[in-house]
């Protein structure tokens, strides 16, 4: 008896070890398993909108959302179990959605532009606005075949103090020399002319000044690292602009671009210490609590960025999300319907006006905006001030660097981006930041995906 | 003694579960991390390429890697002398000096490292303030402009501070322990001597203590690689431009980013390797013969 007590704790103990290892719950066949990443529009919509996708079609949905959606299925995913749709924007540190592209990883979404929206009678092609589904963004691999889906777009722009540009009499630059010189009148008086919260945030204002350099050819040579671009004339030009803003940006700017201090900077544009900044329409809510806070006048405003020469085009860059179906998914018939279904009247209601509690208690709507025509019609306020930017004569710019086979050391944010830093810092002289992207360029050409 | 088979059954069954999990989740990880090094591996694609000391080839031209080896070098460096030093005063001084409210201040020292380090960091961002941070509100008081902290010149003293403030306490209170096994007598008799305190604590206290002093100096290789880690992501991200990025930090970004599961394997290695040199260097340079008391 002695012995029994301890060899069966012993026992026990071996097995219990194992308790973790039983097969996961595989519930129902059809459950369609959804995973979005959750964002500032909140999570509560996406529950709605599979609940509305369930009453349409009949379909089960198993819905996860987290702020940090990488660690919760990139373990799983790693394991062969792939969520049947996912929404989550390129561009995120732990770039799971770049990695998928690179690895060819995701499913074709041609059947869905072609389908009809669930429970309408148009299709998902005709619904989607134009120009989004033609961007390297949603087609990665230049094919002419669409492997993301567009989702909740917002226009980038320009940030600044509506207030103090009514105090002072100046008004917002049309072109860059107009910059240069309302950067020396805001100089005079302490004012930068310019700050950014990261050097990430260079992605969109880089885009939108390669679009009014040089349109849509510049865009598409520089971003598919054509031979010889970066020696063009138009090249020239944006390296001297990015020189010149270096010299005119706040010089404590790179000390406090990172994620700890970047509101700071942001801070800066709104207690009047630096004139512009290059932003997305999210800052309203990002900074309201700092807002409440101010001892100066503030409004905020928005402009696209500037045309290079007089009557030339600003343009806006337009951020986008996306959302994939992977090519492990299960479902993958179900979940193109749910993609086709995220672009139906009822989801974009949904997105634009699902009530969400804010940290102070109070609500408001969650102003997720589907690029879907005619949507954008139907804001209030601030939003519909940002929203017009594109019918108030600034043109859209889209798009991004196409996808290039994994290179050790080298990616797009460490050569374009981060060395912006270093630029305004001085530590860095344009030419061999220029140098750099010249050599990288070579080598993304090569490994390019498509 | 008698071998009894059902004993040495009973033996096995009882070490088993601590051999297979340490065989799972500690073995098998740490060979794999050597064999993907010698492969290409995405993260979320299972399909292995063999090529070979590629990775190891792309290391030594990696700019940035270089970049991170050196901070991480220098963090080992300067966070070491650093604490050690101050940790060993502070100790003297607690176990050997009558102090008002000794051990408030063995609390104190000892508070910033049960604090978790992004709480540290948040700290540390208002300290190193540009405009309202006490550490340049106190230059401009003595006539003095501000500092950039976070920016790319002061980076990584400024990561040094946060560290070293962080990791005082813990070291100071395991000398301390060392320090109040040292018998009185020897103090003592020292003193009669003619021995002054700083004698007394080069002579007596130092190579009395030097077992654990070697023992920490091996933490301190292995802890600051990994709180560098905790440190530079939370307080900086590796910025302004990598002047603050950690090999660690590196090797985690280049997993998403850059060269995938085997070039991130291949930094591990190199890290690996540069870590344990380091670690039998500093045994080896420290041997002393123990001094018996």
């Amino acid at each position: 008896m002695k012995k029994i007590i301890p060899i069966a704790l012993a026992l026990v103990m071996l097995t219990g070890l194992f308790a973790g290892c039983a097969p996961a719950n595989t519930g129902e066949e059809d459950v369609l398993k959804v995973a979005a990443i959750e964002t500032a529009y909140g999570s509560e919509m996406w529950q709605r909108v599979c609940d509305a996708f369930t009453e349409q079609t009949g379909i089960q949905v198993e819905l996860t959302t987290d702020k940090n959606l990488e660690d919760v299925i990139s373990g799983p995913m790693q394991n062969g179990e792939y969520p049947d749709v996912v929404h989550l924007a390129t561009g995120r540190p732990a770039g799971l959605t770049e990695q998928m592209i690179k690895q060819n990883g995701l499913h074709s979404l041609e059947n869905v532009l072609s389908m009809t929206v669930p429970g309408e009678s148009k299709k998902v092609s005709e619904k989607i606005a134009g120009g989004f589904t033609d961007t390297s963004l949603t087609d990665p691999y230049g094919d002419g075949k669409t492997y993301l889906a567009p989702m909740f777009y917002s226009p980038c722009g320009l940030f600044y103090n509506q207030k103090l540009f009514q105090a002072k009499g100046w008004t917002v630059p049309t072109t860059w020399d107009e910059m240069w010189a309302l950067g020396d009148k805001a100089k005079a008086e302490g004012i930068a002319l310019f700050t950014y919260p990261t050097a990430g945030y260079y992605d969109a204002f880089m885009f939108a000044l390669m679009y009014s350099i040089g349109g849509a050819v510049f865009f598409d040579k520089a971003t598919h690292y054509e031979p010889g671009i970066w020696d063009s004339a138009e090249a020239k030009i944006l390296f001297s602009i990015l020189d010149k803003l270096a010299d005119y940006t706040h010089e404590k700017t790179p000390a406090q671009a990172n994620n700890q201090d970047f509101t700071k900077n942001q801070l800066m544009v709104m207690q009047n210490e630096a004139l512009f900044m290059p932003n997305g329409t999210w800052i309203t809510s990002e900074m309201a609590n700092a807002e409440a806070t101010l001892t100066n006048d503030f409004a905020w405003g928005m402009t696209a960025l500037p045309a290079v020469k007089a009557g030339g085009d600003g343009y806006s860059f337009c951020w986008f999300e996306q959302a994939w179906i992977p090519a492990g998914a299960e479902n993958k018939e179900a979940a193109e319907q749910f993609v086709a279904f995220l672009y139906s009247d009822k989801a974009c209601d949904i997105f634009a006006n699902t009530q969400i509690k804010a940290e102070d208690g109070s609500t408001k709507k969650s102003n997720a905006i589907q690029p879907v025509l005619g949507v954008a019609d139907k804001l209030e306020g601030e939003n519909k001030l940002f929203f017009s930017i594109y019918d108030n004569g600034a043109k859209a710019a889209m798009g991004g660097f196409a996808a290039f086979k994994e290179i050790p050391g080298v990616d797009v944010s460490s050569v374009f981006f981060q060395p912006i830093d270093s630029l305004v810092a001085g530590t860095l002289t344009i030419e061999e930041y220029a140098a750099n992207i010249k050599k990288a360029s070579e080598q993304m050409r090569a490994n390019l995906l498509s | 003694m008698r071998k009894d088979p059902k004993r040495t059954a009973f033996l096995w069954l009882c070490v088993a579960p601590a051999v297979i999990l340490f065989t799972i989740f500690m073995v098998i990880p740490t060979c794999n991390v050597f064999r993907l090094s010698l492969f290409q591996r995405s993260t979320f694609n299972p399909k292995e390429t063999f090529v070979g000391l590629q990775n190891f080839q792309y290391l030594l031209q990696d700019a940035v890697f270089i970049r991170s080896m050196q901070n991480t070098l220098l963090l080992i460096v300067m966070v070491t002398l650093f604490t050690m030093s101050t940790a060993l005063i502070f100790a003297g001084i607690l176990t050997r000096e009558k102090l008002k409210g000794q051990n408030f201040f063995r609390v104190v020292f000892y508070i910033p490292n049960i604090l978790s380090v992004v709480v540290i960091s948040g700290i540390f961002s208002a300290i190193y303030d540009v405009d309202k941070g006490l550490l340049n509100s106190l230059l401009n008081f003595f006539g003095q402009e501000g500092i950039l902290w976070k920016g790319e010149q002061h980076v990584i003293l400024s990561i040094i501070i946060a560290m070293v403030w962080q990791a005082i306490g813990y070291y100071m209170v395991m000398y301390m322990a060392a320090m109040s096994a040292v018998p009185h007598s020897m103090y003592e008799s020292a003193g009669l001597d003619g021995a002054d305190r700083f004698t007394q604590f080069f002579q007596i206290t130092i190579p009395l203590i030097w077992t654990n002093i070697r023992t920490t100096l091996t933490f301190f290789i292995i802890s600051t690689i990994n709180m560098a880690f905790l440190f530079v992501s939370a307080m900086t991200g590796g910025g302004p431009n990598n002047a603050s990025n950690v090999t660690l930090l590196y090797m985690y970004n280049q997993k998403n980013l850059g060269g995938g599961y085997g070039y991130a394997m291949a930094i591990g290695v190199a890290l690996f390797l540069i870590s344990f040199g380091l670690s039998a260097l500093v045994n080896r340079v420290t041997r002393r013969g123990t001094l018996e008391y």
